[in-house]
């Protein structure tokens, strides 16, 4: 087969920027040097037909059906943890969002909030996680915008991502759904991602590195549509508040209760430890890799070996039920066999002084 | 995780419920001095596994509880001054003073920081020089030697911008005031492990035989806590108003002689109010005074503090073990761990918000 012919129209340098290794508020004024970030920083890393025409509006082709759209904004520091960076919670956030209701994720916008003064190369490597996090999700950052605000007025970075993607025919499950007697399925271990957010901010440190759990979750979103068919009612990702605060709110929108058998709960070793020491509880703990599902009790089992089977799923367990009794309340069964309300926090997790 | 899920095997805590069932053959009054223990006895769901005669009364333990209200609204003040850095223990942000907490503080501007040991605050101090950095120094004698070896280093390496403010106050002279109170419906103590850690239990066998009751150091796991219980039935039982350790694994009696000699080093005894509760004598610790330069109470003369407590809150008939949480009228209306009136509704270990949060 014969080369393309050369190609002089996309071409872009794919060297970082050199003459200013920091932003300057330049960087957000619409000239040369804001030309020059998106030339050589964005439009390489995100790299796609759409994006390139760099128009004031991105052009889609219209999907049939449903569409799901949702927003997210990503404010962590540090910027850069184990196991992942501002870049991968900005995709995987919003990707996991559409994917809980079903849909597959297809198209993300980026909204970018600059400080002056950040590293451009800290800014490089976080739009690279952001592309390689697309990559992997199967999604494309089609539209975006940056920002400059002054020094003093932003933690760094600030990232904004909406996105879209198409839902299958017939789907039909939400909060609303849940209905007595189905199981309750997690994916896997909880409170990864908080915890290890917690080590490296609060400056604690452990044996053992805690790594963010911060992953896509589509793949199993479409594992647990296909097997679950209409015996699944509800899909969740717990983030902020743990599986307390999702649960929560499934129980309250769907006027259920929900019982948790604690002795079921998937925990490692090193972030219970960590939560112990805190005085935390590991249901409260965020996660961004990880979700909850809702399915008639027949369809657990099959559900359950679906996601085992897949390397984001390994240790998925069934970890409570949906009751007619206590409606719009959280029960867990505690270890030594009796019953607990488990109340939502009031807003952050404080840890105990003793 | 070793020493922890041992601590927490459901068929051997209901054998030694059934134990405890076996034992009992009259109503007692049994109190967990400690707010750890409260938080795990309703955590656990251990007061649903008890004989209805045994009636847990959640005792005074609580740090964040029992800090004075003209303490909390003083640490308000000194956070609200421009160049200070006020550093404490997470569960202190939110205990209301007369008018707001320390959250609020923060958002209007004042430097507050959630620190996990007096030792970060330290550092604080030395990666800030220009400011002044400021420890809530509170608790029991649980926190106390890290709070005194904080105090100590900062006198020793010359760390002038640190100072603490001190609150501590001490387990064995509350006891004794309870025991003491004409009203007193306590027949025994769990006495606080973590305490006892630190302290050892010589100070307790006077106290049971003076007043007549049994006093058993307890740990904080399921276990830990009904094996306390049910060697605290079978003294009472048996009219044996003596000590008992049920925490070997962690309590000697003589405790920690290296943090008992800084403790006494740094710290002297002082009356102390207690939040709710009044003054009991001899029952806090502030600094002594070759470390009165580090006192920030001192340091910071803040003046024009009119503390005020709600008048709906009951929270000294809580602690002193006379009322239930839930029986105090202003409980889940007035009072909510959202919009608490007293600090019992704040901290996790405090007896209301504990009855709040795990009482169905």
């Amino acid at each position: 087969m014969p080369d393309p012919p050369p190609d002089f129209q996309n071409w872009t340098c794919p060297l970082p920027l050199r003459d200013y290794p920091k932003i300057v508020m330049g960087h957000g004024g619409g000239g040369k040097l804001s030309a020059e970030l998106v030339e050589h920083l964005f439009l390489p890393a995100f790299r796609n037909d759409a994006l390139a025409v760099l128009g004031d509006a991105t052009v889609l082709p219209a999907a049939a059906g449903r569409l799901a759209f949702s927003t997210d904004s990503f404010v962590v520091r540090p910027l850069f943890f184990p196991g992942g960076s501002i870049g991968h919670l900005a995709v995987n956030g919003t990707v996991n969002d559409l994917a809980m209701a079903g849909a597959r994720p297809l198209y993300l916008s980026a909204g970018f909030i600059l400080e002056e003064g950040l590293e451009i190369a800290a800014l490089s490597r976080v739009v690279d996680d952001m592309a390689a996090a697309a990559r992997l999700a199967g999604v494309q950052i089609v539209t975006g915008d940056t920002k400059v605000v002054e020094r003093g007025h932003g933690d760094g970075l600030y990232i904004n991502t909406a996105g879209v993607g198409v839902l299958p025919e017939g789907l039909n499950i939400g909060p609303g759904r849940a209905q007595p007697g189905d199981a309750v399925l997690l994916s896997g271990p909880i409170g990864d991602h908080g915890m290890a957010i917690m080590s490296v901010r609060e400056g604690l440190s452990f044996e053992s590195t805690i790594v963010s759990d911060c992953a896509p979750l589509h793949e199993l979103a479409s594992l647990a549509i296909d097997v679950g068919g209409d015996a699944l009612h509800v899909m969740r990702d717990p983030t902020r508040g743990g599986i307390t605060a999702s649960l929560h709110e499934i129980a309250r929108s769907s006027k259920t209760g929900v019982l948790v058998e604690e002795a079921t709960l998937p925990v490692r070793p090193e972030v219970r430890a960590a939560c112990e020491i805190l005085g935390l509880d590991p249901m409260g703990v965020a996660n961004e890799g990880k979700m909850l599902a809702f399915v008639t009790a027949h369809k657990a089992d099959a559900v359950l070996a679906a996601w085992r089977a897949h390397p984001l799923g390994a240790n998925a367990a069934r970890i409570g039920t949906v009751t007619t009794g206590h409606p719009g309340m959280l029960l867990a069964k505690t270890v030594i066999g009796a019953r607990r309300v488990v109340p939502l926090p009031i807003g952050e997790n404080l840890p105990r002084i003793c | 995780m070793k020493y922890l899920t041992e601590f927490r095997d459901g068929d051997a805590a209901r054998a030694l419920a059934r134990d405890i069932r076996r034992l009992v053959t009259r109503p007692w009054n049994i109190m967990e001095v400690c707010g750890g223990q409260t938080h795990s006895i309703l955590r656990n769901g251990i007061d649903q596994l008890l004989p209805p005669e045994i009636r847990m009364i959640h005792g005074p333990g609580c740090p964040v509880c029992v800090t004075p209200l003209e303490t909390i609204d003083r640490a308000l003040s000194i956070a609200a001054i421009p160049h200070v850095i006020f550093c404490s223990f997470g569960d202190m942000l939110r205990v209301p003073g007369t008018h707001r907490d320390l959250f609020s503080v923060k958002s209007e501007g004042g430097d507050v920081r959630m620190v996990y040991s007096p030792l970060d605050a330290l550092q604080i101090a030395r990666d800030n020089p220009r400011s002044q950095v400021v420890f809530f120094g509170v608790g029991f004698e649980t926190t106390a030697p890290a709070n005194a070896m904080a105090v100590d280093l900062a006198r020793r390496q010359n760390i002038a911008n640190f100072s603490m403010l001190v609150s501590h106050v001490l387990v064995p002279p509350a006891m004794e005031a309870i025991l003491q109170s004409p009203s007193n419906q306590v027949n025994a103590f769990l006495a606080a492990g973590h305490v006892c850690s630190v302290m050892g239990y010589w100070q307790y066998p006077p106290l049971a035989a003076r007043y007549g009751t049994p006093i058993v150091v307890t740990g904080f796991e399921p276990l830990d806590l009904l094996e306390g219980i049910r060697r605290t039935v079978r003294l009472l039982e048996a009219g044996e108003a003596r000590v008992d350790n049920a925490y070997e694994r962690v309590v000697t009696e003589q405790g920690n002689a290296p943090a008992q000699r800084l403790l006494a080093q740094v710290f002297e005894p002082v009356d102390r109010a207690w939040r709710g509760i009044g003054v009991i004598p001899q029952s806090g610790w502030q600094l002594r005074a070759p470390y009165h330069a580090f006192d920030a109470e001192r340091r910071f003369a803040v003046t024009g503090i009119h503390s005020q407590e709600s008048p709906l809150c009951r929270s000294g008939d809580v602690l002193r073990g006379a009322l239930r949480p839930n029986e105090c009228p202003a409980f889940g209306r007035e009072c909510t761990p959202r919009r608490p009136l007293g600090a019992t509704m704040v901290s996790s270990e405090g007896a209301c918000s504990a009855y709040y949060n795990f009482h169905a």
